[in-house]
């Protein structure tokens, strides 16, 4: 599956990712080369088989539901980008 | 003492030939010295060494040493340290100094284990070559103008050269036991559960597992001891006890039934890495296993199944970093949706980006059924092969990696011939097997590993062969000439 410029930006724009414009071309090469790899996967006939979404097929494990979490907001907030009385700054989301 | 494995450290420290002081002191002297060519380290916890060092001489003195007590180790740059920079290898990470313990770090230094400081690696552990680490990739000590093998490949270089007995790594599609190939050391990718993933970086999590790179299989046997267990802050790690391997290293092989596939012998295999296979085999069946062939139909689809699942998986864990509550901001956000794209898209390389893309388009409405859906159900297939096999054959062999380490540049430049290189390791993570590798000959001076994948949990029965091969050969003796020799 070749993809265009186009969809590769569309992409990028999904996951939060720029591509430099010199870039463009190469990134949309090599991801398309990707899927043209993975695209032998579809040649498998799978009707029958049930997808493994984990290699040792478990259930969840359960626990009871108590607290076990101490509070450590302040040390935590000593490695984020930006603080101010304990909360998270990001720039202004509504005027 | 920089030869000593870790079984003959901890034989020296119980006598008294040295103290953990002594030998982790002159260790971290020998990284600041041969490091620089190698740049297996990103940073050096010199400080803590020592302080665990003599909190470890005083527990011996006392008569209390157990498990690893005062064994210098060193710790791949995935692994949370409380209070220390933990990177994955990315500028993402450059400042995030981690206030955790990652589980297998708490038990390491549990068990006496004293930390020397975090090897470099491929960024997120995306790579065969650390070619990808944001700061500069490792060289390897056996020739420095080639590549280590990825991701985990400053550990693999750090014991290759004797700058640490063992390391802890992580292996998705490879990363333990590629880069031990290349090295010439010995690495183990356990049972997927059977070490704690809690504090280990996420890359693809279904696929996720820590393991020990040292320089035998008698030293892997003392990490795993360490590093295995159940861990209730781990959602998929499977409450088993953790067996004595060590116990087991010398028992005889008579019997052993080695599965050889025959879609990976039949020709395509490189002629010298065949031979060197060849004789490791020959050597297994003196010590008194037979060969039987097994049959892995659907191996070839490995890679391609594994370039489904784990950038599904590395999109959907990497999305954590947003340049909000740690690591990279960007600087002056327009908005919050600035802040998001150029704190991303300034912080990971190309290779994170490219399986981003990837995983961001095979999980998209519409694509969803047609890639990951489908990838799943290829990797059941992949793992009902191994359990056929497994009726066959108790362990199943074959070459670690292509070839010999590559020059730098080699393969950087097209990312589906890199990929290649994970040819004979992904089907183990697929199906959650473990699987490992040992050195098992020398090609044009440059070394190469034979590796074994076993049934589920069934490491020490793998550990056990490795040991009784590794007691008929002396390739994991060997080291790359500058880095050996003198004691």
């Amino acid at each position: 599956m070749a993809l265009t410029p186009d969809a590769v930006a569309k992409l990028a724009e999904l996951a939060r990712l720029s591509i430099d414009s010199q870039n463009v071309e190469s990134t949309t090469g090599s991801v398309s080369d990707i899927l043209h790899m993975i695209d032998q996967l579809k040649q498998v006939d799978t009707s029958e088989i049930a997808p493994l979404s984990h290699p040792m097929d478990l259930a969840q494990r359960l626990r009871a539901d108590q607290v076990t979490e101490p509070n450590q907001r302040e040390e935590f907030q000593e490695i984020a980008p930006a603080v101010e009385r304990g909360l998270y700054l990001v720039p202004r989301v509504i005027e | 003492m920089h030869n000593k494995t870790i079984r003959e450290i901890l034989d020296d420290l119980a006598s008294g030939e040295y103290s953990s002081r002594e030998i982790t002191s002159a260790l971290l002297t020998r990284i600041k010295n041969l490091d620089p060519a190698l740049n297996s380290f990103i940073s050096l916890t010199e400080d803590q060494a020592l302080a665990a060092a003599e909190a470890a001489d005083a527990l011996r003195s006392q008569g209390n040493a157990r498990g690893l007590c005062g064994v210098p180790v060193a710790h791949k740059d995935i692994f949370c340290t409380k209070g220390v920079r933990t990177s994955a290898g990315s500028k993402m990470l450059d400042n995030f100094i981690a206030p955790y313990d990652a589980t297998l770090v708490r038990h390491l230094a549990e068990s006496g284990a004293v930390c020397l400081g975090k090897t470099n690696m491929d960024e997120f552990a995306m790579g065969s070559s650390n070619e990808t680490s944001f700061y500069g990739p490792v060289k390897n000590p056996w020739d420095t103008e080639r590549v280590p093998g990825g991701s985990s490949g400053g550990s693999a270089a750090a014991v290759a050269a004797r700058l640490v007995p063992g390391a802890t790594a992580t292996d998705t599609g490879g990363s333990i036991r590629q880069p031990a190939s290349l090295c010439g050391v010995t690495g183990l990718k356990p049972t997927y559960g059977r070490v704690s993933r809690y504090g280990m970086i996420a890359f693809a999590s279904s696929l996720d597992q820590a393991g020990p790179i040292a320089r035998t299989a008698e030293d892997c046997a003392l990490l795993l001891e360490s590093m295995a267990g159940f861990d209730a802050m781990d959602s998929t790690c499977i409450d088993k006890e953790v067996p004595n391997y060590s116990a087991s290293l010398a028992d005889s092989i008579r019997g052993l039934r080695i599965g050889l596939p025959k879609q990976y012998f039949n020709g395509d295999i490189n002629a010298e890495v065949g031979t060197l296979i060849d004789n490791a085999l020959e050597e297994l069946k003196n010590a008194g296993a037979t060969l039987v062939e097994v049959d892995l139909p659907h191996a070839e689809l490995a890679i391609p199944t594994y370039y489904v699942v784990a950038p599904a998986e590395c999109s959907t864990n990497l999305s954590r970093y947003d340049g909000v509550r740690y690591g990279y901001r960007c600087d002056d956000p327009r908005d919050l949706t600035d802040l998001y794209t150029r704190s991303r898209s300034e912080a990971f390389g190309d290779e994170v980006k490219r399986r981003i893309l990837v995983g961001t388009y095979v999980l998209s409405a519409g694509f969803y059924d047609a890639y990951y859906r489908q990838a799943q159900k290829v990797r059941r297939l992949i793992q009902q092969d191994y359990i056929t096999a497994f009726d066959k054959a108790d362990l199943i062999a074959s070459p670690t990696a292509l070839s010999t380490a590559f020059k730098f540049g080699e393969k950087s430049a097209n990312p589906i011939e890199m990929y290649q290189e994970d040819l004979y390791t992904i089907p183990a993570n697929m199906a959650g097997l473990p699987a490992m590798s040992m050195p098992c000959g020398l090609i044009g001076g440059l070394p190469i590993g034979m590796q074994f994948v076993g049934r589920q949990f069934e490491e020490a029965r793998m550990l056990n062969a490795a040991h009784q091969y590794q007691m008929r050969t002396d390739w994991h003796t060997l080291s790359p000439s500058v880095y050996g020799s003198a004691k």
